[in-house]
């Protein structure tokens, strides 16, 4: 791609070429960069809309989802037309639409340690806009073994957080990496389930147009970047913290004495190998159209719903509610004789809960609802909302 | 007193309060104290050995405690102390 400008293009971005330290140079700059977008959900959505208004040359995309109805509470780039459609592509039309100056490059595919050096290797900038504790290790241990700078950002519910990674200053100093703020990850048990998750819509646009900004200011040079500082919002009290951050000596891939000089098994890395989660919450089971017939043929037997008040106030099959939380303090309201059929969104909790019954209490008569109400919903009421 | 803020993952455990005052004169006397009043914040703060999880940092002020005195950094009346967890996003 040519650095020179055409006369629509020093029109469009006039408000830049006005700023007497960014001007046409800044401009130029942005141009021939090559900035790689992992993600193109709630994060990803305000960085490429941003960074392409904005005239970066080379935007890259990596996701292997498709648009869903629930995603458009807060990922902006996608309309109601797109639902259905694979994310990448749906991007590609609305930011091609926005800036046809630029070149968009999309990948249509899962980010993984087998293809994630092959997929980086073109780019300068990495916009790390991931959803799970697995690739957010991966996008950083690439980066750090590439030497690309990492553009961190993270939410849960009302809180962000904002830090740019492996970044090397002007002295040729490289910055710290995620790796050394959070050396390994939380187990599965003690992270936050599906019911408990949750983003309030508004916040990854926040924390997703400060990531943009931090990404003009890494290839414009302008200003201070958040190299070894991290950023953090609660958007519920408006509480704003700036907090420092160091290079770990322990740091497995750039500290003292490095070890990993490859990617690895992420998965694995971060406890989530499916055979040993379903080991551990091995319980008997039930599937949905079962338990339709159940219903269907009168048979005597308890539903119960492990969710919480407010996902029963989005849909229910009309089983009792005793939340996971306090499950036990439930046990006496639960049949001992009969069969007991207990449900969650999706099958983890109900597992749990199970697991929690039957070591506590002696209980042997409970089925898991493979799927939960997510699979009744899909595969027996169509009526049923879906979240 | 000093005052602790409480990230919301870790806001379940306290009754959804977002500060935690305590007495305490260093990082960990204030962690003692708020594990005594919340005992379900245990096994997300501390490992068996009780020292503090490698997926959360605790922060004095701005400052990482790993570099000043760790747990046994003093803290003053009106210092600030915050736990910085592992966010990921909606996946889990």
């Amino acid at each position: 791609m040519s650095t020179e400008f055409s006369k629509a293009e020093l029109e469009r971005y006039s408000r830049h070429l006005i700023i007497p330290e960014f001007n046409i140079e800044g401009q130029r700059k942005l141009k021939e960069a090559k900035v790689l977008i992992i993600g193109s959900g709630g994060l990803g959505s305000p960085l490429l809309l941003y960074l392409a208004a904005a005239g970066v040359g080379t935007l890259g995309i990596v996701d292997f989802d498709v648009v869903d109805e629930s995603n458009l509470q807060r990922q902006v780039l996608f309309s109601v037309a797109d639902v259905g459609k694979p994310k990448v592509e749906a991007a590609a039309v609305r930011i091609k639409a926005l800036n046809p100056h630029i070149n968009v490059v999309t990948y249509n595919t899962q980010f993984t340690s087998s293809n994630a050096k092959e997929i980086v290797r073109d780019y300068d900038i990495i916009a790390d806009g991931t959803d799970n504790f697995p690739t957010r290790y991966l996008v950083n241990d690439v980066c750090v073994l590439m030497n690309k700078v990492n553009v961190y950002g993270s939410i849960y519910r009302f809180e962000g957080q904002v830090s740019v990674f492996n970044y090397t200053d002007k002295d040729g100093k490289i910055g710290p990496n995620y790796r050394d703020l959070f050396p390994s990850p939380p187990p599965p048990g003690l992270v936050p389930s599906c019911a408990e998750g949750g983003v309030i819509g508004v916040l990854p646009g926040i924390i997703g147009t400060l990531q943009a900004n931090e990404v003009i200011k890494v290839i414009s040079g302008i200003g201070e970047t958040l190299s070894g500082r991290l950023f953090l919002l609660d958007a519920a009290t408006f509480e704003t913290r700036t907090l420092k951050v160091h290079r770990n000596p322990e740091n497995p891939l750039n500290g003292a004495n490095p070890t990993q000089s490859e990617l690895i098994d992420y998965e694995q890395f971060c406890g989530l190998k499916t055979t040993e989660k379903q080991e551990a919450l091995k319980v008997k089971e039930i599937d949905v159209h079962a338990l339709a017939q159940l219903r269907e043929n009168g048979t005597d037997f308890q539903l119960i719903d492990v969710r919480e008040p407010y996902e029963y106030a989005i849909a229910h099959i009309n089983g009792e509610l005793m939340p996971l939380s306090s499950i036990s303090e439930f046990s006496s309201k639960i049949d001992q004789t009969k069969k007991v059929v207990i449900h969650c969104k999706s099958g983890i909790r109900s597992a749990k809960a199970i697991k929690e019954l039957e070591e506590n209490f002696g209980f042997e008569n409970l089925y898991n609802l493979k799927g939960g109400i997510r699979a009744w919903a899909q595969e027996v009421d169509h009526d049923l909302p879906l979240y | 007193m000093a005052t602790l803020l409480i990230p919301t993952p870790l806001r379940k455990f306290t009754e959804n309060q977002a500060q935690f005052n305590s007495n305490g004169t260093s990082v960990k006397e204030v962690i003692d104290d708020l594990i005594l009043s919340h005992a379900g914040l245990k096994p997300h703060l501390l490992d068996a050995d009780g020292n503090i999880r490698s997926f959360v940092r605790i922060y004095v002020k701005d400052e990482d405690i790993q570099v000043l005195q760790k747990e046994h950094t003093k803290v003053e009346e009106d210092t600030l102390i915050s736990i910085i967890p592992a966010i990921a996003g909606g996946s889990y």
